[in-house]
């Protein structure tokens, strides 16, 4: 359906890029009109009224005017500035990590309420003391199932036998799971150990709430980790930018040489 | 190149898409500019030609604060009247010049050449750090002035530098941030607001 000429909706802002002299293109997740683009007049300059309330990942009501090429906003006002997120910058990085996938798995101008409402739970679930690494891992498997990229976990992708309890492989080329003796030397497959798998099941099955009490040693998570962005990087045909200086700031923390 | 350009001669057509690769230059502006110098006096045209020429050919960067210079160091970095104890971190050229026309700092700056956008892949190794931790470990810095943007991006590589230099022993500081002159309370946002009643300051009798 298009949107009236002039219509009001919330919004979390994804990204921004600068345009010409003093405006911004900003890319928006809306709940009914999906990802868009608008244009924000005048936002680079210290006296205007709407850039505080147009910084990516906040949540704010827009007034969005229909343009030529793009809507523009007329107005805007802030619901939720997540400024956990914005004085903490591991938790910062995460967001801006969550909110690239966002914009990297979405069409343009599809409705999509449900990819809004993760968006919103994983940003305030960053906010929250919760295991930041686990709310990554549970957004990832959930906007893949959402965008329907759903990895295939139950059975192998050669023979379609279900997968033993055992070590089988991951390919994310091939859109899951291999068992044992089909994944074996085939080209793009990783081992994928037991509790990898059962993590990855879990991710997929199951609420957050249960995936919350979920508490794996750094080896299993990382195994887990790198699976799922194989995965998303396999998909989306490109690097996640925002990744890179996630795990850059881990590095750093580590205690370095005295 | 659209129709009308294409029956243009030869040269007008490079120049035109020469502008219309400027930042900012769309296509009717690029021709617009085209067809005024045309009409401009051989020695103007010269002029110009040779002020973009020397901008290339002449200016360089600055070793110590990297910023633009056709001397080295530059005309701040060698100046006899400058506080050498103060160090102040922007993210373009042209902040430095915003911070000397207020005329309020008489210190040193350093240009990074850009924020930490995670999300367009700007790391810091793309930022003149390096140059900004070597510049510390030596000298006779005693403050850091932190003057990136108060934006995401820029709040990103405060808070990073913050992370780097805490341990070097280096006073750092960051710009107040709060609410502009010629602003209006009632429009300002949480986060602005937030900033500003933390900043408050006592009023001088």
């Amino acid at each position: 359906m298009a949107p009236p000429r002039l219509y009001k909706t919330e919004a979390i802002v994804l990204r921004q890029r600068k345009l010409g002299e003093a405006d911004r293109i900003l890319t928006l997740h809306t709940p009914a009109y999906g990802k868009l683009d608008a244009k924000a007049k005048g936002v680079r300059k210290t006296t205007s009224r709407m850039s505080g309330h147009l910084q990516p990942l906040n949540r704010c009501m827009v007034q969005l005017a229909r343009g030529r090429t793009m809507e523009v906003i007329a107005g805007c006002e802030t619901l939720e500035s997540f400024q956990r997120l914005r004085d903490d910058l591991d938790r910062l990085s995460r967001a801006l990590y969550v909110a690239e996938l966002a914009d990297r798995f979405l069409p343009e101008r599809m409705e999509s309420v449900a990819t809004y409402r993760l968006l919103l739970e994983t940003l305030r679930r960053l906010q929250s003391d919760a295991d930041q690494d686990i709310v990554l891992r549970y957004y990832e498997m959930r906007l893949l199932d959402l965008s329907g990229f759903r990895p295939e976990l139950a059975r192998c992708l050669g023979c379609n036998q279900p997968l033993q309890p055992q070590q089988n492989f991951f390919a994310p080329a091939g859109g899951g799971t291999y068992c044992s003796s089909c994944g074996a030397g085939a080209a793009g497959t990783r081992t994928l150990s037991l509790n990898g798998l059962k993590v990855l099941r879990l991710l997929q099955r199951a609420s957050y709430k249960e995936t919350e009490r979920l508490s794996m040693p750094p080896a299993l998570a990382q195994e887990v980790e790198r699976h799922l962005r194989s995965y998303i990087v396999y998909m989306l045909e490109r690097d996640v930018n925002a990744a890179a200086f996630v795990e850059r700031l881990r590095r750093e923390q580590q205690p370095l040489e005295v | 190149m659209n129709e009308q350009t294409t029956a243009a001669p030869g040269p007008v057509v490079r120049l035109i898409e020469e502008f219309h690769k400027l930042p900012g230059v769309g296509p009717k502006s690029a021709q617009r500019l085209t067809y005024y110098l045309l009409r401009m006096p051989v020695a103007e045209a010269r002029a110009l030609a040779e002020a973009i020429l020397e901008v290339k050919e002449r200016i360089i960067f600055c070793a110590t604060c990297q910023n633009v210079t056709d001397t080295n160091p530059c005309r701040i970095c060698d100046g006899d009247r400058r506080d050498r104890s103060m160090v102040c971190v922007v993210e373009e050229p042209m902040d430095t010049l915003a911070v000397e026309r207020s005329g309020s700092y008489q210190g040193l700056y350093h240009v990074l050449h850009g924020a930490i956008s995670p999300m367009d892949g700007i790391g810091p190794e793309e930022l003149k750090i390096e140059e900004l931790l070597a510049r510390l470990r030596g000298d006779e810095v005693s403050e850091v002035i932190l003057a990136t943007n108060p934006n995401l991006e820029g709040e990103a590589t405060a808070m990073y530098l913050t992370r780097l230099l805490r341990p070097l022993g280096v006073k750092v500081t960051r710009l107040a941030r709060g609410l502009p002159m010629g602003g209006d309370l009632e429009y300002a946002d949480d986060v602005t607001l937030t900033r500003a009643m933390e900043g408050r300051q006592e009023v001088e009798q």
